[in-house]
């Protein structure tokens, strides 16, 4: 398969790791890759962790060098949206958010080979849009934001919903000594994805460091003149607040795909190869696509594979049908909170089996795996790295549960 | 090619050796060791993956 060009729509990692793995191919034909932030590609994870808490400055975010940057030969255009795009004709519309010309403004470009990785944005808490105060955390901007009003002095936090970037918010903030309360509507921290059990575990680390944990319990109203002053809980408690920080999850970068001739059903709905419609693929947090090692739907919102993905939509353009590799990864992902590491690889549903493979809850150091229909699914590990991805590669393999039961590691 | 590894960056979350455990390996006491530190060309495929993957950014290739 020869292809002219390639334009890859959204410039962080998936879009940046695909555009290194297109030029690691040989590809050596024009790559455009668009993105409507004005920062050069940064990495996201330290933004609730070291660079929240103040550790980190801006240069160690960035996600390569410059001269790398230049190595790579791109047409990059920063601070310009994707608006539009048609499948039949390939004509993407974009807009240069610099020039205040607008959404009518802008200009069309006919694009051949097309990676989109626009990623996913924070879901807002419905009537606390137009307060100060009031973050998500998903951008450089937000994070800087947050940190200066961390900053203002010995503010109240609230932190709304207890998932991992909620939790890192929580756990960073405690570290620099601000009153936290975190607000969990689930019975437990992440009681969905990892059952009540190891939500207890969570739940209790946050406890134990100070945080003020209220599960089982909604938001009413977030409320202030201007600038919010208090949280209104579903049981009425009320809750004096100077900087609320919204955690409840993100939704996927499509609404530009919209009438553009492709499948978007929570993300850009793509084949097992990545390949959403010929000569188009998707990677990362936008991407949905069928994982033949676990005969499932999924869309990752993980790090590890964004960087993967990214890197199998470039090549998936570049090949003919025939010689195309379905992308079956074991998604694996890492949260830091305090001096914990939380790592889990796999699938884990709260109704699968459980065995502590090694350590114990009670210390807080163990590695957990989790098994379904006999197999190996899932592994979570609290400071448990190493063995961690060893059951990791364990799944990979197609390993049984009583295997990796046997296992010693 | 000479591998440097910033060994205050790394958490032995282990990416590297899944990738080219005959190079990087995590052992029993969770420190990571550069089993090759200056591998051969061959070999500069799947270390540039092992420098990408890594999520903490610890791996940097001289050469
Ligand atoms: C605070 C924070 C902490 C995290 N911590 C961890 C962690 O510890 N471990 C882990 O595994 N994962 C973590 N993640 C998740 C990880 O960062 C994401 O999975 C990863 O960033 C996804 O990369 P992506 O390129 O798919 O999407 P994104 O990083 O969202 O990038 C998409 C880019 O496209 C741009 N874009 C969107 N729409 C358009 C458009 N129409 N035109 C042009 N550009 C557009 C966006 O502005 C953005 O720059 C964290 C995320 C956040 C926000
Ligand atoms: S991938 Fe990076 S952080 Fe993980 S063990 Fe290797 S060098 Fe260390």
């Amino acid at each position: 398969m020869t292809r002219r060009s390639v334009t890859i729509v959204g410039a962080s990692l998936a879009g940046l790791r695909a555009a290194e793995a297109l030029r690691r191919q040989d590809f050596d034909g024009p790559i455009t890759l668009i993105g409507d932030e004005l920062h050069a590609p940064y990495d996201r994870p330290p933004l609730s962790k070291q660079f929240l808490a103040g550790d980190w400055g801006e240069d160690r975010l960035a996600l390569t060098r410059p001269d790398k940057l230049d190595d790579l030969d791109l047409d990059l255009r920063l601070g310009v949206r994707a608006a539009s795009f048609d499948l039949v004709s390939r004509r993407l519309g974009i807009v240069n958010l610099d020039d205040g010309a607008g959404d009518r403004g802008g200009e069309e470009l006919v694009v051949d080979g097309l990676l989109i990785a626009t990623g996913a944005r924070c879901r807002t808490l419905r009537g606390s849009e137009g307060l100060d105060g009031v973050f998500v955390l998903r951008s450089l901007d937000d994070s800087l934001a947050i940190r200066a009003a961390f900053g203002a002095g010995p503010v109240r936090v609230v932190v709304v919903g207890a998932g991992f970037i909620g939790a890192e918010v929580a756990a960073t903030a405690r570290t620099q000594g601000l009153e936290v309360t975190m607000i969990e509507s689930l019975p437990q921290p992440l009681s969905r994805v990892l059952g009540d059990a190891m939500g207890a575990v969570c739940a209790e680390l946050h406890r134990e460091h100070g945080v003020d944990l209220r599960t089982g319990m909604g938001v009413e109203a977030v409320e202030g003149e201007g600038r919010v002053e208090r949280v209104r809980l579903s049981d009425g408690s009320v809750i004096e607040a100077d900087v609320v920080v919204v955690g409840i999850g993100v939704v996927p970068n499509t609404e530009w795909l919209e009438g553009s001739g492709l499948r978007i059903d929570n993300g850009v709905v793509c084949d097992a190869t990545c390949l959403a419609a010929p000569g188009v693929t998707a990677a990362g947090d936008v991407a949905r696509w069928p994982n033949q090692r676990f005969g499932e739907v999924m869309r990752v919102e993980h790090w590890d594979n964004a960087v993967a993905q990214g890197a199998h939509a470039a090549r998936r353009l570049l090949v003919g049908d025939g010689e195309a590799e379905p992308f079956v990864p074991v998604p694996w992902f890492w949260s830091d909170q305090y001096d914990r590491k939380i790592q889990m690889a796999g699938r884990i549903g709260p109704d699968d089996e459980m065995h502590i493979a090694t350590g114990s809850l009670a210390e807080r150091r163990f590695a957990a795996i989790y098994g379904r229909a006999g197999r190996l699914v899932g592994v979570l590990g609290f400071n448990r790295p190493r063995q961690v991805m060893r059951y990791r590669m364990l799944i990979e393999s197609g390993a049984t549960f009583e295997d990796a039961i046997a296992a010693e590691f | 090619m000479k591998i440097v590894v910033d060994f205050d960056l790394c958490e032995s979350n282990a990416i590297c050796m899944q990738i080219a455990p005959d190079i990087f390996e995590v052992r029993d006491d969770d420190f990571l060791y550069v089993l090759n530190e200056e591998p051969g060309e061959e070999d500069r495929v799947r270390v540039d993956e092992c420098v990408q993957r890594c999520p903490k950014q610890a791996i940097s290739v001289e050469g």
